[in-house]
């Protein structure tokens, strides 16, 4: 096993929303390999506490990669170094002995900081509430296998319903757009008959949506897909510019 | 006060539907005019507030997470139970009924597991309508698998990701009536106080994580969808948040708390790595049917596990219940993993796990998929590859969390694992129509106490969670809001308002002041310590009163020197732990209280000194075949007892052999 290590951070800190917020620098020695990099934020906020300073505000809760409720930008990169990952998948051991690390909040004009390393994301539920759902309201369902969906479409559509609406691919695009989220959820019900009544109606209040929160353009380069934690494929974008055209022709049409 | 359950008369078969066809219904014009409170945003809190919303209710909804999207429902990996009978294999809403209770060890009410089984196939309906990805078959019809304590294939899944998939489906049903302005959603809220007015719930006290500032809010009813409290262990597989907060501020509030000791113990843990340790993850229970669990029969064997041949290994799940093997429950796999590891047969560097070895089915599986594509000269080597593809295609995401936070690669050599703490049966004692003592006040999901007795079976967590939010309250509610229509809203300026912000800002600046030398996290984990030693997978009298006494220590001390930083108007998690972590050192002692008063082992619960000759769990029926609900009674508790009446089983003696 490789030896615990001491490490420098540079962290953050604005302390709310008015605050201009700078970085401040941070010493955690004998961390494990072993830890996760949540657990060494752990360690460096017990430190802090037991010197009386206010400890370091980061989003967290499952620590299992699933909630995507983590969102740390580290070393220029959401999620840190490693690919398909989530910050608190990221374990110590990609690291070594005498890294300096820089730890900021995700940055975008549709993300406020709100403390620290803590955003606020909820653009993202009102993109969602705005069209990312299937109109069936409970009672109404028919038996589950009376419409056979082919295991190509379910798997593809299970791809896309992989994400778990961190922002990671905000944070990473230099237009801070939302297109691969967006997209995700808008090809997740395009490959399921269900979603097929809502479909161009869906695409068109969800990118509305979008383009209101503030989110930037997508000018195709790639990056939100690259550090997405969960893969989520650029080929969302590109069909779900298909069904934007389609409906916007269609809505043109009366 | 008598506790009445509330059970329809009746047939068991007919009292659901007779319940539904004569229940008092609320005319959609009076609905509009009924506010519904729901706290947690789960799979129980969003179908609920997504499902009243739908027939007209005004709701309102809490999450202490910055969105609803992430609560903990979503890390739920295996699956979901249903009484389809897809497969033919045999399955019908008696038999998850019979298998429920039974591996509830039957401490369970009949009543509420046979309306569970009855809804399960409408909730699979309903989420396949929403566009949840469940697995398909080439045929195009949904996929089927087994878990523990049953012997059909009910559970339907999403790869690794079931409960991931069936919190969007709900998530996105609530956030569809958000946007249709029906349900008003709180992000990063929290309920601090419930606020009852002549005896009966209406409204709650939220504090406004961002800001800081007490809200108080008005409702005709408040529906407790905030999950269970395994985190008084510290160590759990629970996230970082989960809490007991809302459901224990109820208990004293008036709210009987049911079987608080009934904790589920998971076997197949990822094992602790070190004293860093923030949580534990989970490998599915869904593992189990392609992974068979082991150790060397020869104790302290320190040889690779792929240098101890088959002879010298002891599969002792296949060897002590051939009728179930790997599938057991979870309690049973539990108990089985720490008796081989203190019997000195564990493996690993801390010698406190067992593995969980795939290289049978993938050798299995590979031959299946040679013979498919004709390759009928394919050596073992192929064989394995094209097994792991199988393998891959099952559980790769749950291979990828291993390989993550162990850095070994499970394709390879087989999991190291162990048990940890996972769901807790537990909770708020609710009657048939998920209400508790408290008229108004309701509890759903693992928040409340009620369909799985003494162990849950696997799959099934997310059933109930599902069923009591889309299938069950919209219903039950009526029962109560159909008297509460002449109620007009109350002003959040009553006094009974005022004094429960008072209360609040109460504690909150009471933690604040004490301004000690310890961190919250150190007083969580000395409790979360306490509790796994002496209330864990196994207790006895001399541990539990010992354990009582410690967790009054440790409560004391807390309140004399913990240290909360930050202040109480801002953005303050601490703050916000340090208030769940008070709560967790008063319920971890009734939990003691409640493990030492019953004197049987049952499910999940094993008391030493109640154990057959083979060591498995011996319940007494005589004296304890009922719910215990203790009420909240200045720092002490009173017992309540609720009776369980088998009509339509036999009770016996639970085998899986
Ligand atoms: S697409 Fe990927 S990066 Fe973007 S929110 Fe979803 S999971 Fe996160
Ligand atoms: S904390 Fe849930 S994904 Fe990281």
């Amino acid at each position: 096993m490789s030896e615990n290590m001491n490490l420098t951070l540079k962290v953050w800190r604005q302390r709310n929303n008015k605050d201009k917020g700078k970085f401040e620098d941070f010493k955690v020695n004998d961390i494990s390999p072993d830890m996760s990099f949540l657990e060494m934020f752990d360690v460096l906020n017990e430190q802090l506490i037991s010197q009386g300073s206010d400890p370091i505000a980061f989003d967290h809760d499952c620590r299992e990669g699933i909630c995507g409720m983590c969102s740390m930008y580290i070393n220029g990169r959401p999620h840190g170094p490693k690919e398909g990952i989530t910050t608190c998948q990221l374990h110590m051991r990609s690291f070594k002995d005498g890294d300096t690390i820089v730890v900021e909040p995700w940055r975008a004009n549709a993300f406020p900081v709100i403390k620290d390393l803590v955003v606020d994301r909820t653009a993202f539920d009102r993109i969602i509430a705005a069209g990312g759902f299937i109109s069936v309201n409970t009672g109404n369902a028919q038996d589950g296998n009376s419409i056979p969906i082919s295991k190509i479409d379910a798997d593809i559509a299970f791809a896309a319903a992989a994400c778990i609406g961190c922002g990671a691919c905000v944070a990473a695009c230099k237009n801070a757009s939302a297109m691969l989220f967006v997209s995700a959820k808008i090809n997740q019900l395009s490959h399921l008959p269900q979603g097929q009544p809502e479909r161009m109606q869906r695409v068109r209040a969800m990118v509305h949506q979008m383009d209101k929160e503030g989110f930037g353009a997508c000018t195709n380069t790639g990056a939100c897909s690259a550090e997405c934690p969960k893969e989520i494929s650029l080929v969302n974008i590109a069909s779900m510019n298909c069904d934007y055209i389609k409906a916007n022709v269609i809505d043109s049409n009366g | 006060m008598s506790l009445n359950s509330n059970i329809p008369e009746g047939k068991l078969e007919e009292k659901w539907i007779k319940y539904k066809s004569t229940v008092p219904l609320v005319n959609p014009a009076n609905k509009r005019n009924l506010e519904i409170l729901v706290i947690g945003s789960g799979l129980a809190g969003a179908s609920a507030a997504a499902s009243l919303a739908e027939l007209g209710y005004k709701v309102k909804c809490y999450c202490f997470q910055d969105s609803p999207r992430r609560a903990h429902s979503i890390a739920a990996q295996g699956g979901i139970n249903a009484a389809k009978n897809y497969q033919n294999d045999g399955d019908s809403v008696y038999r998850l009924f019979y298998d429920t209770i039974k591996g509830g060890d039957y401490r369970a009410r009949e009543a509420n597991v046979y309306r569970l089984a009855e809804i399960s196939p409408n909730i699979i309906d309903q989420c396949v309508a929403q566009g949840v990805p469940f697995a398909r078959e080439y045929g195009g019809m949904l996929s089927n698998r087994s878990f523990g304590g049953t012997q059909v294939q009910r559970t339907f899944y999403a790869a690794g990701q079931t409960g991931q998939q069936l919190l969007l489906g709900a998530y996105s049903a609530l956030e569809r009536q958000v946007g249709m302005g029906n349900v008003t959603m709180y992000n990063r809220h929290e309920m601090l106080e419930l606020v009852i007015i002549d005896g009966k719930a209406r409204g709650i006290i939220a504090r406004n994580l961002i800001t800081g500032k007490l809200e108080r809010h008005f409702g005709h009813a408040v529906l407790i969808c905030t999950g269970g409290y395994g985190n008084v262990f510290y160590l759990s597989t629970n996230a970082m948040g989960s809490n007991a907060t809302a459901a224990w501020k109820a208990h004293k509030k008036g709210a009987y708390f049911g079987n608080p000791c009934f904790t589920q113990i998971h076997p197949t843990c990822i094992p602790v790595s070190g004293d860093h340790q923030s949580k534990l993850t989970l490998m599915s229970e869904s593992l189990r049917n392609d992974g068979r669990i082991w150790v060397p029969k020869k104790a302290g064997d320190n040889r690779n596990p792929s240098d101890i041949p088959e002879d010298e290994r002891d599969y002792y799940l296949e060897r002590r219940y051939p009728a179930f093997g790997n599938l057991v429950p979870r309690d049973v796999a539990s108990r089985a993993a720490k008796e081989r590891c203190d019997a000195g047969f564990g493996v690993g560097n801390s010698k406190m796990a067992v593995y969980l070895d795939f290289k049978f089915n993938m050798m299995r599986y590979g031959k299946v998929e040679a013979n498919k594509a004709g390759l009928n000269d394919a050596d073992d080597n192929e064989i394995l590859k094209l097994g792991k593809e199988v393998i891959k295609e099952k559980y790769g995401n749950l291979f990828d969390m291993y390989k993550q936070i162990t850095g070994e690669d499970p394709y390879n050599s087989p999991m190291r694992i162990y048990p940890a703490v996972h769901y807790t049966m537990g909770g708020l004692w609710v009657d048939y129509n998920l209400m508790t003592n408290v008229p108004g006040l309701y509890a759903l999901g693992e928040a409340n106490f009620s369909d799985h007795g003494a162990n849950r079976l696997g799959a099934s967590a997310l059933m109930q969670g599902l069923a009591d939010g889309y299938f069950v309250i919209p219903y039950t509610i009526g029962d109560y809001l159909s008297k509460e229509i002449a109620v007009k809203p109350i002003s959040t300026e009553h006094e009974a308002f005022a004094e429960a912000e008072k209360n609040v800002n109460d504690i909150i600046s009471k933690l604040l002041n004490v301004k000690g030398t310890k961190s919250v996290d150190h007083y969580h984990k000395k409790l979360g310590k306490v509790m796994w030693d002496k209330c864990g997978m196994a207790r006895n009298t001399k541990g539990l009163e010992e354990a009582i006494n410690e967790i009054r220590e440790i409560r004391n001390e807390f309140w004399q020197n913990v240290r909360v930083t930050g202040l109480a108007d801002e953005f303050n998690p601490e703050l916000e732990k340090a208030g769940r972590v008070a709560d967790f050192l008063e319920l971890g002692e009734l939990m003691c209280i409640d493990a030492l008063h019953r004197n049987e082992s049952c499910g999940g619960h094993f008391r030493e000194e109640s154990q057959t000759e083979e060591g498995e769990a011996l319940r007494n029926d005589s004296e304890y075949s009922y719910v215990a609900a203790w009420e909240s009674n200045g720092d002490k508790w009173n017992l309540h007892k609720e009776a369980l009446n088998f009509e339509n089983i036999k009770i016996a003696q639970r085998s899986y052999k």
